[in-house]
């Protein structure tokens, strides 16, 4: 297996040229959204009445905002070759214990803090099982997925919390200005701005890529591999509190079922931003288009009237054309590579 | 063990918030009670009503349940399609895959943005879709909510499928004639805090406390957490502490179909009595092999029927929603507005031997 890997890596080739390669790929992956991304908005805004207009621009960002903001700490995750599949969980946990924690009397302030504490909390419990206990995350997080949202019903039950002033729950959809540009976006723009920069300008970003190529190879190299991975998974349950807190004010109800089964949605935003499953490749800009893409879509299929099965196939196929087309660019090119090297 | 202390805990905390609201004492940060959470933008029944307007035609009317591809639904969203090619209307149905509350906004959101005239909706939460209903009306819609309710501001008119009342009357009287008004019965419900559920079993156990009841004797409640398997191994339970046991009514679909398929394979088939609130098509065989004498329910078609009526009634201004006001709902005939923009369906349809094959849901 690592033989394998080993000879695939290095073709003999300089590793300069290779890099290269890599990069401009995924530049052009990244193009390739926004050319589709464009696409389906002009076509949409063409073809479907009630698109291009500043009021769905605000209700299209309100419906992916949540997505946003729990797939930033996701995508450094996946790059690293983990997975977090508990953070609608951990948003549902969240949710439940505003609700319980606003009943007791807390001032809202506060509980914003404290929520967004106990998703860091939440996040540390993977982080723990996967760093120190060294077991595949993917196992700990759908026990987690499992195990938080069963808990959220333990704090609050089938019961909705719903008294929250409307002055917070209107300021979580109300825009900026008289304009279409929600504050909650601009919030996730700004923690986008940061995730984006300490993926792609830092040292402990580029490990991240590091690690996810090859785990033992960037211990080697000095990059604590542990460590950066425990402070991932903090940081993506403290985004999934910071999503559940959006959530709960959005829709006015603190409920344990919130958002049950947005992960499903969150990788695959994130899969479709061009991110590999098995890590070492992707960006941040990928991914947000991603978000973006797949927001649009769905927004303009039911603005078109498409019935939610069919709406769902779409979403699902566009997942899988994310996966399966780079994979064959990569295959032909590799065939190509070995066949010109043979020859 | 430990509940009982956090339990404590937690209604203290709570009686405490509600005296800090009583003294009106509201220092620093944004806590429960300091501010009134009211949406200002829910407006009640504003403008005048014309109840001799005539329907417009050609109203854009949507039907949202909490969830399509969902029978019940689908008969109801049904029952308001044929109302709306009545009123000569154009009839459409949305609606997320999954009954949860944050995709109906936004198929609520989309509605508002095609200008909708009338938004009939099952809400899958009371508070998480009154924003968006909200913004809707302020786009010009009118919305009326079935089966289930938002809170009254977020809305026009709410079509109530039955009172609580008038369901615990209707499952007392169903099970008291199938018993011959005398012997033990046994409730099997849905989950212990189902808030319908609990509901309806209160005003069973007052209507019991009649005196031409008299002679029915309630002796427990089961619980099969809506789940086949769980009511089946209930009723299982029930019939073997209590020997003698005459009826059983279980007052939701789940667990009168569970319980049904246990007394038609066991020796106490048309022995022991069962009714309930059930489906005609989840019941039909259970009816036909002599299991079950009569059930109840209402008719969701009748149901979205109504809704689709109200809301063209909103529409054309015969109505406001405020109590008092009258409408014609077509072959349902008039229906008058109640407290709070609520219309009663009616009692219950029952089924039985004789009119189970004319229904299809």
């Amino acid at each position: 297996m690592a033989r394998d890997t080993v000879a695939v890596d290095v073709p003999g080739a300089p590793a300069e040229p290779a890099a290269g390669v890599l990069r401009s790929a995924l530049v052009r992956w990244d193009t390739a959204l926004l050319v589709v991304l464009v696409a389906v908005v002009v076509i949409a805004g063409v073809l479907v009445e009630g698109f291009a207009s500043g009021r769905n621009l605000q209700f299209l960002l309100l419906d992916v905002i949540a997505i946003a903001l729990i797939a930033l700490p996701l995508t450094l995750i996946v790059i690293t070759g983990e997975i977090d599949l508990s953070v609608a969980s951990t948003l549902g946990l969240c949710s439940a214990a505003m609700g319980q924690l606003w009943v007791a009397g807390l001032p809202l302030e506060l509980i914003v803090v404290l929520v967004i504490g106990l998703g860091a909390v939440l996040g540390a419990v993977n982080a723990v099982f996967v760093t120190k206990f060294a077991l595949p995350s993917l196992a700990v997080t759908i026990g987690t997925l499992a195990a938080y949202r069963g808990l959220a019903f333990v704090v609050l039950g089938d019961q909705a919390v719903a008294d929250f002033p409307f002055r917070w729950t209107e300021a979580a959809s109300g825009t900026v200005g008289d304009g279409a540009v929600p504050w909650a976006a601009v919030i996730t723009a700004v923690l986008a701005i940061v995730f984006g920069v300490v993926l792609h300008a830092t040292p402990f970003g580029r490990s991240l890529y590091a690690m996810g190529n090859n785990a033992e190879a960037a211990t080697f190299a000095g990059i604590r591999v542990a460590r950066a991975k425990f402070w991932l998974f903090v940081a993506s349950g403290a985004v999934s509190g910071l999503a559940g807190v959006y959530w709960t004010l959005r829709f006015a109800s603190a409920r344990a079922d919130n958002a049950a089964g947005l992960e499903l949605a969150v990788v695959a935003a994130v899969l479709l931003g061009g991110v590999s499953i098995f890590g070492g490749r992707g960006t941040l800009l990928g991914v947000l288009l991603g978000v973006l893409l797949l927001g649009a879509v769905r927004n303009a299929l039911q603005l078109a009237d498409v019935a939610a099965d069919t709406l769902n196939v779409v979403t699902g196929g566009l997942l899988i054309a994310s996966v399966v087309v780079p994979n064959v660019i990569t295959l032909t090119r590799a065939l190509w590579r070995r066949r010109s090297r043979t020859a | 063990m430990s509940t009982q202390p956090k339990r404590t805990l937690r209604l203290g905390l709570i009686a405490a918030t509600m005296a800090t609201v009583l003294v009106g004492a509201a220092c620093g940060g944004t806590t429960r009670g300091s501010e009134d959470n009211a949406n200002p933008s829910g407006n009640q029944a504003t403008g005048q009503a014309n109840p001799d307007a005539p329907l417009v035609e050609g109203l854009d009317v949507a039907f949202l349940p909490k969830q399509v591809n969902n029978p019940y639904f689908t008969v109801a969203d049904g029952g308001g399609k044929s109302a709306t090619e009545e009123f000569k209307g154009k009839y459409k149905e949305v609606g997320p895959s999954e009954a949860s509350a944050s995709s109906q906004v936004s198929y609520i959101n989309t509605l508002s943005q095609q200008q909708t005239d009338v938004i009939a909706t099952s809400a899958n939460d009371p508070n998480a879709i009154c924003g968006a209903l909200n913004s809707a009306r302020q786009a010009g819609a009118k919305v009326v909510t079935f089966d289930s309710d938002t809170k009254p501001e977020c809305r026009d008119v709410f079509v109530n499928q039955a009172t609580a009342e008038g369901i615990a009357e209707n499952q007392v009287k169903l099970i008291s004639e199938q018993i011959g008004g005398a012997g033990k019965i046994a409730i099997l419900s849905a989950t212990p805090n189902a808030t319908n559920q609990n509901a309806w079993i209160e005003l069973m156990r007052a209507e019991l406390k009649k005196p031409e009841h008299g002679k029915i004797e309630l002796v427990t409640v089961a619980y099969g957490n809506d789940e086949d398997q769980k009511s089946f191994q209930e009723t299982q339970g029930l019939l073997r502490s209590y020997p003698d046991l005459k009826g059983i009514v279980s007052p939701t679909t789940v667990g009168v179909a569970a319980a049904a398929r246990y007394l038609s394979g066991s020796e106490y088939k048309g022995k022991v009595a069962l009714t309930g609130l059930g489906t005609p098509n989840q019941m039909r065989e259970f009816v036909k092999d002599g299991t079950v004498k009569a059930f109840a329910l209402w008719n969701p078609a009748d149901l979205g029927y109504l809704a689709a009526y109200a809301g063209a009634a909103l529409a054309s201004g015969q109505i406001t929603g405020a109590e008092g006001e009258k409408f014609k709902a077509g072959k349902l005939g008039e229906y008058t507005i109640g407290k709070d923009g609520v219309v009663v369906l009616g009692p219950p349809t029952v089924f039985d031997q004789g009119n189970i094959d004319q229904f299809d849901f």
